[in-house]
């Protein structure tokens, strides 16, 4: 189980760790307010398997239409945080 | 035929066991070319079936077990032909496939859906027909088909409604949003989940073990388990073909087929 206190930069820190790690993109170049489509290359099929990946991280359920319009990190954290 | 290699699916009997694979790049969207090869396995699965003592349906590319209808084509070639001939093509087509899936439904042998990645509408349906659903972890399901203006038409209403409390049926239908095999385990849609990439390897074993049994009360087990909802699925035939009368439906396959937004696939 995802330890419940994570604080919602701890949830940003691994979802850029995860992100660089599964697209093999150097962690350094991600930042919170990157647009993740762009920086990470990445189309709607693979959005899916990131946002699979992430539900399997923090062990929560996050439904795909709140990720609609989310393009950031950040804002990414913040849905997940919500969910914790 | 106990083995075919066709343009979208191919097929083969291992140690007892019939393997459909599906092979149709984007991702085994299924149109007219998919049908045809889906309807000519069925009709060779009464010879495959004495043979054989289970099936087992997956996909053999790597953006998952099927995407769904071939959207661009149904755009296309109702774009070519007046209104009532696209509806009656749509009927047929519906009635075609239909077909195909109760026959898969009602196979005579245990069916294995091994499914990974993106097992969306058209691809989540043939997933139900199947017996058993085990999947991937990294498997998704999702029925979009409302944000389409239309229903799911492959049977995927009634066969989820089989499998499923009635809250999880309205939830995926009505958001059209997706869920991991994780979910769909805990709700009673998958049997097992396995390891990224491991979903066939499983489905290998588990149909091996099937196979240990008597065919014959296996078979009884299966037709007492699992009925087949054959009117509900006429009335969703009937319903799909009243809405795609409607004119979101031509708009939202248009935006879907126009779009190059990053999240097509995201309701």
């Amino acid at each position: 189980m995802y330890p419940s206190m994570a604080t919602i930069d701890q949830t940003l820190d691994e979802i850029l760790t995860l992100a660089a790690s599964h697209f093999k993109v150097p962690r350094g170049r991600l930042s919170p307010d990157d647009d993740f489509f762009k920086t990470l290359g990445i189309d709607s099929l693979q959005t899916l398997d990131l946002l699979t990946r992430l539900e399997q991280h923090f062990d929560v359920e996050l439904p795909d239409y709140e990720l609609q319009g989310v393009s950031d990190f950040r804002t990414l954290a913040g849905r997940i945080q919500a969910r914790l | 035929m106990n083995q075919f290699t066709g343009q979208s699916l191919s097929w083969d009997v291992k140690d007892g066991v019939i393997e459909l694979s599906l092979h149709r790049a984007p991702c085994n969207e299924i149109g007219s070319r998919t049908l045809g090869e889906l309807e000519k396995f069925v009709g060779a699965l009464a010879g495959l079936v004495a043979e054989s003592h289970a099936l087992i349906v997956h996909s053999s590319l790597e953006c998952g077990f099927c995407a769904g209808a071939d959207l661009r084509e149904l755009y296309q070639s109702a774009q070519k032909i007046s209104k009532n001939e696209a509806r009656q093509g749509v009927r047929e087509f519906l009635e075609r496939i239909h077909r195909v899936m109760n026959t898969i439904d009602a196979a005579p042998i245990p069916t294995i859906a091994a499914v990974h990645g993106v097992t969306f509408g058209g691809g989540f349906e043939l997933a139900l027909v199947c017996d058993l659903i085990i999947a991937d972890k990294m498997a998704r399901f999702c029925f979009p088909e409302l944000r389409l203006g239309l229903i799911p038409g492959f049977g995927g209403i009634p066969r989820l409604k089989r499998d499923l409390g009635n809250g999880v049926v309205r939830d995926l239908l009505l958001t059209g949003r997706s869920i991991n095999a994780t979910k769909a385990q805990s709700v009673g849609l998958v049997s097992q989940v396995a390891a990224e990439g491991e979903a066939l390897r499983v489905a290998r074993a588990t149909a091996a073990q099937i196979g240990k049994f008597d065919r014959r009360t296996t078979l009884a087990a299966k037709q007492f388990i699992k009925p087949i909802p054959y009117e509900e699925l006429r009335r969703e035939i009937d319903l799909f073909c009243e809405l795609f009368a409607q004119p979101a439906v031509e708009a939202g396959l248009r935006k879907f087929v126009e779009s190059t937004d990053a999240q097509p696939y995201l309701p």
